[in-house]
């Protein structure tokens, strides 16, 4: 922990580091300041990507956020580059472009509906965005519904939007949420870990009793069963699940089973 | 809502962080997140040495985050004093700055908090309980940052010479080695579990 010091970025992956950490990127061999580079250079530098907790400084990236260091390595075989980021849990959720996320209705101001989505601003979603809509056929959204949709505006310096279709016009899902069901919170690592493909969570519950699932990267999960006694079982089994391990889950669910 | 801080003795202070949230009208800031840090005392309602605490906090706090990601925001830091048993300021300094790490926040670096006491024959004494602190002819707080054991904030009470608050320094920074291990290991153990 000494002071000043940096350290190579491949020994921390996996790893807990801590904000004011500074990770130093490996140098491209070829670089020589002396010399110039006439001829064509032999290996094609891949592009680094820097993300989320992480910051570009002079010697390298600086880490803002702590948690567990992540690499992917590029795709096409290039030996450079890749995405480094930070895996941190919290609960506060911070717009991001492109994200899907549950969103509250709260007020309609004229042709715009302002959702709530957990950040600190609240979101505007036009009532053209939904697939299907002209000024004629307005969509029939009232005060108090949830919405699923996804960011197209989404950035420190202005409000973000949300539109309920992709970029091809149709909704892949979006749009107004049913009656029914059952909203609630939990941590933003939760989400991610429910949304990660062939998630064991999601897979046994399944076989415990069909249900809907709706899940925002803000949070914001929402479940519907064939009766409320089953939707409740399943959101407290899902709110537990931050905090248990596998076999303490799968112990649960045999009980459940059983009755 | 994050957890209590571990502290020097008996001092234990519990760390709320709320944000980035909407913040109202008169304290926005166009540029930067709005920092509010407020300290409940154990009894009695907060007076001028809270406030006067606050603001300390809130200057430490404000050079390390990174406000300039969330503008418009607010981010409110609540501290309640649950037992005092001596170098309060630094447990609230510590506490804040793991409500911070917890809640995800952008920051540049770590600080912590250490108190030294320098008692009448001249020796120094880090984390001093009341007792010490109150026979102590001047009693030192500094808040370290984690990356060049820089100094964010100094406070003092009682008089001492250049040479013995230097003294003092030094051994605040030896000791912010510590408590910067201890930020480590909680981390870790958190991480472990998932």
């Amino acid at each position: 922990m000494a002071a000043g010091r940096g350290v190579e970025v491949e020994t921390c992956v996996g790893q807990v580091v801590l904000p004011g950490d500074v990770l130093l990127l490996p140098a491209h061999p070829d670089e020589d300041g002396e010399r110039l580079r006439l001829g064509v250079s032999a290996a094609p530098r891949g592009r680094l990507l820097c993300g989320p907790g992480l910051r570009r400084c002079a010697a390298g990236l600086l880490v803002t956020k702590c948690g567990l260091l992540r690499h992917r390595q590029a795709g096409g075989g290039a030996t450079a580059g890749g995405a480094y980021w930070v895996d941190s849990q919290q609960k506060r959720y911070v717009p991001v472009k492109g994200d899907h996320v549950i969103g509250i209705v709260t007020a309609r101001a004229g042709d715009v509906f302002k959702l709530d989505v957990g950040g600190s601003e609240q979101a505007s979603l036009s009532y053209l965005a939904f697939e299907g809509a002209t000024k004629r056929n307005r969509p029939n959204v009232q005060v108090g519904d949830l919405i699923y949709g996804q960011f197209l505006v989404a950035n420190k310096d202005m409000e973000p939007e949300m539109v309920c279709i992709d970029s091809s016009g149709r909704s892949s899902g979006m749009g107004i949420i049913g009656q029914d069901g059952f909203l609630f919170k939990v941590s933003l690592g939760l989400i991610r870990k429910l949304l990660a493909p062939k998630c064991e969570i999601i897979q046994e519950l399944s076989e415990l009793y069909p249900f809907e699932l709706v899940l925002g990267m803000n949070g914001r999960i929402w479940v519907k069963a064939k009766t409320v006694q089953q939707t409740l079982i399943i959101v407290n089994i899902l709110e537990a699940c931050e905090y248990m391990t596998a076999e303490q889950r799968k112990q649960a669910l045999a009980k459940l089973s059983g009755n | 809502p994050r957890p209590p801080l571990p502290s020097p003795g008996d001092t234990s202070v519990l760390a709320g962080l709320y944000g980035p949230a909407e913040v109202k009208g008169s304290k926005e800031l166009p540029d930067r997140a709005a920092l509010e840090v407020l300290l409940r005392p154990k009894v009695g309602l907060p007076g001028v040495i809270e406030r006067s605490r606050e603001q300390l906090l809130r200057r430490t706090c404000e050079s390390v985050v990174l406000g300039v990601l969330h503008p418009r925001t607010a981010i409110t830091l609540v501290l309640q004093v649950l037992s005092d048993a001596g170098s309060l300021l630094s447990c609230c300094l510590n506490a804040a700055c793991m409500g911070l790490l917890d809640a995800g926040l952008p920051l540049s670096s770590l600080f912590c908090g250490v108190t030294c006491a320098l008692d009448p024959s001249g020796a120094i004494v880090l984390d001093p309980t009341t007792r010490q602190e109150q026979e102590a002819r001047a009693v030192l707080t500094f808040a370290i940052d984690s990356a060049e054991r820089k100094v964010l904030t100094a406070t003092t009470k009682g008089s001492c010479s250049v040479e013995e608050m230097q003294q003092c320094l030094a051994a605040a920074q030896r000791a912010a080695d510590t408590v910067f291990q201890f930020y480590r290991d909680s981390v870790r153990r958190k991480y472990s579990k998932s």
